[in-house]
């Protein structure tokens, strides 16, 4: 049976308030251990060799010069890992397929991209691990490549996947293509639809690759020993689907794994799924000692998983009143080397924010020469919605309508029915609009070249299955065992003090701990939003067990019914009007005499967590556009959003100003540069423009909380949704600013001078 | 290939290590000397995750080699606090939920200790520009300033 | 008996069938009656489906009951990053 739990509204002493995070202290103080961070004794140093093609057929691989290389212990290839089969699994951007996981980690008939691994060596010094990867040979076969998704899916593109047909085709295509998949999401009338339109608006969009850019390069440290177990620290967002993983492709019993997560240095679904791992493993076990593997920024650019470049198109009619009658996008993304971009989720998530009779969406997964993509906050999102903020900003000007009040008229609500299927339940996107709509930023004056834009965003949130652990220790502290990485935003805090507000009992007196693989039962990896309301719910169910088993020991200890004993603010006290009152007994007391009278109170939760709830959000951004240098400033920026309830709001705010950030960076300055070679050109900070601090304002945050009518504390979740918006409000903004509509992403100062340039000739032609 | 032996002072401690030539200051604190407290985010200068100062001069560790520190006093993230008492910068940052995941926290902090050596009485905007090299990918920025100009107000007495 | 409506992206494995009515107890049953009725749609039952209940969404819950006059809806699972 999945679970589900109802909304309690009741006054709160914990959960709201903004006590220090638990593992502050050894941030600020540099104690905090990191993938890698850690060392074992007799480590050896594991280095991967990399494609330096696109594309080619490997024809052969002679390592004997590396493995006769003196402080070489091992030399892994693909001869070292078994072929799968065709297998799905669940992860970040839903299923993969380990017949291509297997082939991404390590290849095997064939390279795919700029830095896919080929070998890898495990050596006693990472200098002598460098030069045996020089002396690997490899013959490739270099083939044709194509990177561009439009170049990928025209028919006679160069094929990367010869069995590869496109799925979602009927009848089925007699030609292989890129196209690995095609999807369509309709619902009623679209030709009527645009019938009815008194106003059309077509735009055609594009966006490049961009990189999850956390700060901490993918590391892991591997330690096989001679009766077949492995331990792996590493720094993942999901432990144990990476023990799932690694077992798959190295052919282990899951038991015999034991990963442990250790901090992690920023995640937002780029470490959902393994790269260097099972190698480290599988070197491991070759080289009887442990295996140490860190990639450089370099590698995590080249090899990792940035999400998708796209081609979207938007079409939408509305009436002269603004409201919507049709709408219509084809969303073209990238799936990178192997099939399984976000292409789904996006094309669900398009126009989820209105009410709409006549929609289609059809989405396309398209195979191309480079990285195959990983998971990026609310992945697929952000492209889509940039396409369709931008277009309804278009028909909302032309017809002389404020964008908000355009967006009111449409909006979404709680029983809209989405064109995807279910019926959207209780939901704050109206709030947010209102909210946005009375901000003082909204009417904040505005100076030259200066200009304001709105856009909002949907993600769906998720729950899966989670686990969590929680023991009264003897002296009545509590330990909190959870599965869920906290990834960076808090969650841990969050949990402790749900428990301690169930518990009645001090926050500081509950410990949260992470717990490794062998500690607890399964739990998804900490994306989707979902840490703080599916782990929230499992530490909940746990503590609300443990006050159960309280109880029950309190009655059998004063010898009373257990009807007569309630449990409140931290103590077991008796029930009004009950028989036989007794001394009440704090969870101290209980806890000290609890070995004595039958052994530790505990509690525990293994749970599918059901009832997500969808998180809304409508930004405001003011910009100023130079118009000599292309610069785009942000001078003012505001952040409304429904997170249903905010346990910790500093760590709701940061969540929001840190995915905000991320967006404007996307909108702005990020973008993977491919040479006609097909190698990266970019693939380090310098040239990977991410926002710093001097280019950002503060970020202004407004937390709307409409309760998650299915969690016990309302949390929906909040992660994801504040990266949807910025690309679209800030194309809107320049558009308010100097009347031009940048459909290309990103927004950086050569493409904006260009767009100037070209209007100017435009213009210049007309006059 | 015969290794340098090097010695320097490291938060105020004498230590002494061996590296090899092309090893850096930050290879060597983290490997040699165990202070792992220093991050490597790119190994290029671009990130700022590896910030010391040598001197009092603050640079990246990952553009220093490890036999320029010779005779050099190096302060790493370890050496901030003084003995149990945390530095204002740290303790701010802590109460304005200025660090995520934490991984830019450790350069961000002896950077902008640099700052307030300098100029005790920055502006939002000054803070920003010496921050400039520090990048973080989780908060924003937003609660960082705000941590750096309230530690700055409490230095001055404020 | 239940109502079920498929989302069109399930078209092309269901010849063009996109809603139909079942007596079914609960998602397993479901999934099994569908499985077996569109081979073509087994793969995604196994992997990348969820269902609405009557308004709530479930995923990875085969044995969540389905009442003799729910309405559910099948559309693809979501994830996150």
């Amino acid at each position: 049976m999945s679970t589900m739990m109802k909304y309690e509204q009741k006054a709160l002493k914990v959960v709201g308030t903004r006590p220090l995070r638990p593992d502050g202290v050894d941030k600020v103080t540099g104690r905090a251990r990191y993938a890698a961070d850690y060392n074992l004794p007799g480590q050896l140093i594991g280095k991967v060799l990399r494609s330096p093609h696109a594309h080619a057929r490997i024809k052969s691989i002679d390592t004997s010069a590396a493995e006769a290389l003196p402080g070489v212990k091992a030399v892994v290839t693909r001869e070292d890992f078994p072929d799968l089969p065709v297998e799905y699994a669940a992860s970040g951007e839903l299923t993969i397929n380990f017949h291509d996981v297997t082939r991404n980690m390590m290849a095997r008939e064939k390279v795919f991209y700029d830095g896919h691994p080929v070998a890898a060596v495990a050596a006693i010094s990472g200098s002598i691990a460098s030069k045996a990867l020089k002396l690997i040979k490899v013959d490739y076969e270099v083939l044709p490549h194509v990177i561009d998704v439009v170049e990928a899916m025209r028919p006679d593109a160069p094929l990367l996947h010869e069995e590869q047909y496109t799925e979602g085709v009927t009848p089925k295509p007699d030609r292989p293509s890129n196209v690995a998949k095609r999807m369509v999401f309709a619902r009623g009338d679209l030709e009527a639809g645009f019938k009815q339109a008194d106003l059309i608006v077509e735009r055609e969009f594009n966006t490049k690759p961009v990189h999850q850019g956390y700060i901490e390069p993918q590391a892991c440290l591997a330690s096989y020993t001679e009766d077949g177990q492995a331990e792996l620290w590493t720094a993942t967002q999901g432990h144990f689907v990476f023990r799932a993983q690694c077992a798959k492709v190295l052919q282990m019993d899951v038991s015999k794994i034991r990963v442990t997560p250790t901090e992690i240095g920023g995640g937002f679904g780029g470490k959902n799924n393994i790269y260097n791992e099972p190698l480290a493993i599988a070197l491991s076990r070759k080289s009887h000692r442990p295996v140490k593997m860190v990639m450089t920024r370099e590698e995590v650019f080249r090899a990792t998983g940035p999400t998708s470049g796209a081609n979207v198109k938007v079409k939408m009619g509305c009436t002269r009143d603004g409201r919507i009658t049709a709408a219509d996008a084809e969303l073209n993304f990238q799936a990178g080397a192997f099939p399984g971009s976000s292409v789904a989720m996006a094309s669900m998530c398009t126009f989820t924010r209105y009410d709409l009779a006549n929609v289609r969406v059809v989405g396309n997964d398209v195979t191309v020469n480079r990285p195959k993509v990983a998971a990026y906050r609310a992945p697929g999102a952000p492209i889509a919605v940039f396409g369709v903020e931008s277009v309804i900003d278009e028909m909302a000007k032309r017809l002389g309508i404020d964008p908000i009040e355009f967006r009111l008229k449409n909006a979404a609500r709680e029983g809209t029915r989405t064109y995807y299927g279910p019926t959207l339940g209780t939901i704050g996107y109206v709030e947010t609009l209102e909210r946005a709509k009375a901000h003082p930023n909204y009417s904040a004056p505005l100076g030259p070249n200066q200009g304001r834009g709105v856009a909002t965003g949907f993600w769906f949130n998720i729950g899966n299955e989670t686990s969590a652990a929680l023991n009264v220790n003897e002296d009545g502290t509590v330990t909190l065992v959870l599965g869920t990485v906290d990834v960076a935003g808090g969650s841990r805090a969050s949990m402790a003090m749900m428990v301690a507000e169930e518990l009645g009992i001090d926050v500081d007196k509950v410990r949260p701990i992470i717990g490794d693989t062998s500690s607890l039962g399964f739990n998804f990896i900490t994306a989707g939003s979902r840490g703080t309301f599916a782990s929230g719910m499992a530490s909940v169910l746990t503590a609300r067990q443990a006050i159960e088993k309280l109880r029950q020991r309190v009655a059998r200890i004063r010898e009373v019914p257990v009807d007569d004993v309630v449990w409140k603010d931290g103590w077991a006290r008796p029930a009004d009007g009950c028989v036989k009152p007794f001394a009440p007994m704090s969870l101290a007391e209980i806890a000290k005499v609890a070995g004595k009278t039958g052994g530790t109170i505990a509690g525990h939760a293994e749970i599918n967590a059901q009832g997500a709830g969808p998180g809304f959000g409508t930004h405001i951004v003011d910009v100023e556009v130079d118009r000599l240098t292309g610069l785009i400033k942000i001078v003012r920026y505001t952040v409304v959003q429904d997170v249903g309830k905010a346990i910790h709001p500093a760590y709701v705010e940061g969540q929001l100003q840190g995915g905000t950030v991320q967006g404007i960076g996307w909108a702005l300055n990020e973008e993977y540069v491919y040479g006609a070679d097909g190698v990266l050109q970019n693939p380090g900070f310098l040239d990977y423009r991410v926002p710093v601090a001097s280019d950002m304002p503060f970020i202004d945050t407004v937390i709307v909380e409409v309760p998650n009518p299915n969690h016990p504390y309302g949390v929906r979740g909040c992660g994801e949704v504040p990266i949807i918006s910025p690309m679209a409000a800030i194309a809107n903004a320049v558009e308010s600013a100097i009347g031009i509509r940048l459909c290309e992403q990103p927004m950086s100062p050569p493409r904006v001078l260009e767009a100037i340039e070209a209007d100017k000739a435009r213009s210049g032609a007309r006059a | 290939m015969a290794r340098h032996h090097v010695t320097a002072t490291v938060n105020g401690d004498p230590v002494e290590f061996l590296c090899e030539t092309q090893q850096t200051l930050l290879e060597v604190l983290r490997d040699e000397l165990r202070l792992t407290g220093t991050k490597e985010g790119c190994g290029t200068g671009d990130c700022g995750a590896c910030t010391v100062t040598v001197d009092g001069r603050l640079v990246c560790s990952c553009l220093v080699l490890g036999v320029e520190a010779r005779g050099k006093s190096i302060q790493t993230i370890e050496g901030m606090q003084t003995g149990k008492e945390l530095h204002p910068l740290q303790r701010k940052f802590l109460e304005h939920a200025a660090l995520q995941c934490g991984i830019c926290t450790p350069g961000i902090l002896i950077a902008a200790r640099s700052l307030l050596e300098r100029n005790p009485d920055p502006t939002e905007e000054e803070v920003r520009y010496w921050l400039a090299g520090n990048l973080c990918r989780c908060t924003g920025y937003h609660k960082v300033v705000e941590a750096v100009l309230d530690a700055a107000r409490e230095l001055r007495g404020g | 008996m239940a109502t079920i409506s498929l989302s069109s992206n399930l078209i092309p494995y269901t010849c063009g069938d996109t809603g139909f009515e079942l007596e079914v107890a609960n998602v397993r049953q479901l999934f099994a009656a569908l499985g077996e009725r569109y081979p073509g749609l087994q793969t995604h039952l196994d992997n990348d489906i969820a269902v609405a209940i009557d308004g709530e969404i479930y995923q990875d819950a085969l044995l969540q009951p389905i009442l003799s006059n729910s309405e559910v809806f099948l559309f693809p699972k979501v994830a996150g990053g």
